[in-house]
């Protein structure tokens, strides 16, 4: 029997030994964003940071105002301060860009209810401290993680300037010269490290937005695997009750 | 004065249950499939992946139906309305994760089930009908998962769905004119959206129900096979029972209930905790609209196809066409139908062969295994190799079963279950 039992182990485990390695082995080289979903203080930040610097032209048209204000505990005085005039509550957040922005940027402002689920928060949170100067591009800057990024830098006051780092490299006999990455050029308004915790709560928001229910769900799942656990010890004593006689 | 003859067998009981077994065969159906259908008692782990097989399948059933509700079948309003089961129907979220979630576990205890059926030889005569039965659940399953697959309509679904109706556009003559029929349209579009929508929510249902049906009922004539490989029904006692049989309610109904539990918590567990199961379950660029300007980074079907996936890519182009990777699609699928006859092994179950099968099992295990995971990558690399070596081990399992598993040794059967 032991035997048999540990044959098993060994053939299920070469099933799953593959494909925890095939899970490992994903994710690119953004930053650790480090959010928390459940900190409703910094999701309460990252809401006013999106609607202070991203909203304008930025939709998050799967969210509504007042699910927001429910769920990031957003008293009503403060939610009308966040809404753009003319907007009911229940409305979803739409930005105020005109349908024709497309000339403005190239691209129209894509939406961003599920960008952190589509490319994650470290993927945004990489973004918004990945923009340095490039006098080549439209908009004076360039950024790390989007190369050719049609966004102008917005934070820019915030975060100050940053210059890029290039190295000559030879890949493959071919000498190229590539981006290592970015160093200060010009301070902004906050400190590195409050300019850190301003995206961190931004990318934080944007979480949610993606998925609203995120925090509920997981607080939820608690008790689901506890009462789950609970019915296990009984149906496994049922089990045992009954196979008594089994020989 | 006549005498009624009292009725025997059923419509022993009086009352409502009485009154419906002098009208349908009720307790009939209940003894003969239930509480008199006797199972052998040496059912180990790997028997619970049957029962959970209907406990997804139901799941799905039941989610399905309150997801389709509240979702619109069209290409204009498909994503958005996935969205808004997300966040504005009450409890649409936990549904609609349980139904994604559901279609991964799904495969998960599929494959495991016919894993069993190497192992034990469960496959073998008498139940081959049995295994077909259920071969045809799973090509079945195979086309109900890539059609719901396309219906939240995000980029991956769309991207997806175009490289596999494309498949069919290889085979000669008929090829075009096939795919456009499949489609509806010039492109995967809201036609195809449409009836991809009414094949995966009434169609092919009902086909699964069908086929569970007449899997259960081939089961039930035949009995469990065990992982002794050897029948109960050979040896019964006076009571015309198997000696090594017991009832399958209530012994096997409370055992599969702690197996149940188990399943739900590690089920729940991803539902709560990791419902996309970091972009295996739920894939990333399906977060993103349906675009047919934008080709995601790289297109892969969700992890339970990428077998075979692998395997189509695995075999080159020639002839100037590619034909060969869909035939060779289509044969690994349908070489599953022929186990029961390329098994010649004298006896069922892996503990009583030889070595040759237990290391054949082992290396096509793992071969599938491997080629899941080059079917995940972009074929660039070590992967296009590994993949052409494992497709090769795949059908070699199989093709070659008539002549190792006749000259392996096989070691004495017991009489009894142990």
């Amino acid at each position: 029997m032991h035997k048999r039992l540990t044959l098993s182990a060994v053939l299920l485990s070469a099933w799953l030994l593959p494909v925890g390695a095939a899970v490992a082995e994903e994710g690119e080289d953004y930053l650790h964003a480090g959010t928390d979903i459940t900190n409703t203080e910094s999701l309460q930040r990252g809401a006013r940071n999106f609607m202070n610097y991203c909203s304008g032209c930025h939709s998050l048209k799967y969210l509504r105002y007042n699910r927001m204000a429910e769920d990031l505990k957003i008293p009503a005085a403060e939610l009308a301060d966040l809404m753009l005039t003319s907007v009911k509550p229940f409305d979803d957040i739409n930005s105020a860009m005109p349908a024709d922005s497309e000339k403005w940027f190239g691209k129209r402002p894509p939406d961003l209810s599920l960008t952190a689920r589509a490319k994650g928060v470290d993927y945004i949170y990489s973004f918004l401290k990945g923009f340095y100067l490039d006098k080549s591009a439209p908009w004076g800057v360039n950024n790390m993680v989007l190369p050719n990024a049609s966004m102008p830098f917005v934070l820019q006051s915030q975060q100050g300037l940053q210059k890029p780092v290039f190295k000559n490299e030879t890949v493959d006999g071919e000498a190229k010269v590539v981006l290592t990455g970015v160093e200060p050029l010009l301070s902004g308004t906050l400190k590195p490290e409050e300019y850190d915790q301003f995206v961190r709560d931004t990318a934080n928001f944007l979480d949610y937005a993606g998925e609203p229910i995120k925090a509920k769900r997981q607080s939820l799942g608690i008790y689901v695997l506890v009462f789950l656990s609970v019915f296990f010890v009984f149906a496994y004593l049922l089990k045992k009750e009954y196979w008594k006689d089994v020989h | 004065m006549a005498v009624i003859p009292e009725e025997t067998g059923s419509g022993d009981s009086g009352g409502l249950l009485g009154w419906i077994d002098a009208r349908f065969p009720l307790s009939k159906l209940w003894r003969e499939q239930v509480s008199e259908y006797y199972a052998p008692k040496n059912f180990n782990f790997w028997y619970y992946f049957g029962v959970l097989s209907l406990v997804v399948l139901v799941n799905q059933l039941v989610t399905g139906i309150f997801l389709a509700m509240s979702y619109k079948p069209s290409a204009a309003e498909a994503f958005a309305s996935v969205e808004y089961i997300m966040r504005d129907v009450d409890w649409g979220w936990l549904i609609r994760y349980m139904h994604s979630t559901g279609a991964s576990a799904f495969f998960i205890v599929v494959y495991l089930h016919m894993f069993r059926a190497l192992l034990y030889g469960s496959a073998r005569k008498p139940r081959e009908l049995l295994w077909i039965f259920g071969c045809f659940i799973f090509v079945l399953l195979m086309a109900e998962a890539f059609m719901g697959y396309v219906l939240p309509w995000g980029n991956m679904s769309f991207w997806g769905a175009q490289v596999i109706v494309s498949l069919f556009g290889s085979l000669p003559v008929i090829g075009g004119a096939l795919v456009e029929w499949i489609r509806g349209d010039y492109v995967i579009a809201d036609a195809t959206l449409n009836r991809f929508f009414a094949l995966h929510v009434a169609a092919l249902p009902v086909a699964l129900i069908f086929l569970a049906i007449a899997h259960l009922m081939a089961l039930h004539e035949v009995g469990s096979l065990n992982p002794d490989g050897i029948e109960i029904k050979e040896h019964k006692g006076a009571d015309g029972h198997p000696l090594d049989g017991i009832p399958f309610h209530p012994y096997y109904t409370v055992k599969d209930l702690v197996g149940i539990v188990v399943f739900l918590m590690l089920f729940c567990g991803v539902i709560f905790y990791a419902p996309t199961f970091g972009g295996m379950f739920l894939e990333a660029p399906n977060f993103e609209p349906a675009n047919l300007l934008q080709t995601p980074p790289h297109i892969s079907p969700v992890w339970y196809f990428t077998p075979y996936y692998a395997m189509l890519r695995a075999v080159p182009s020639f002839a100037g066409t590619q034909v060969w990777g869909v035939l060779v699609l289509g044969s690994a699928v349908a070489v599953l139908f022929f186990l029961p006859w390329l098994d010649r092994s004298p006896v069922k179950s892996i503990r009583y062969r030889g070595p040759i099968y237990k290391i054949a099992l082992a290396i096509f295990s793992v071969a599938f295994v491997i080629l899941g995971l080059c079917g995940m990558k972009p074929p660039s690399g070590i992967y296009p190799l590994l993949a052409k070596i494992c497709t090769t081990l795949y059908f070699a399992f199989f093709l070659l079963m008539p002549w190792y598993t006749r000259i392996d040794s096989v070691k004495p059967v017991p009489q009894r279950v142990t």
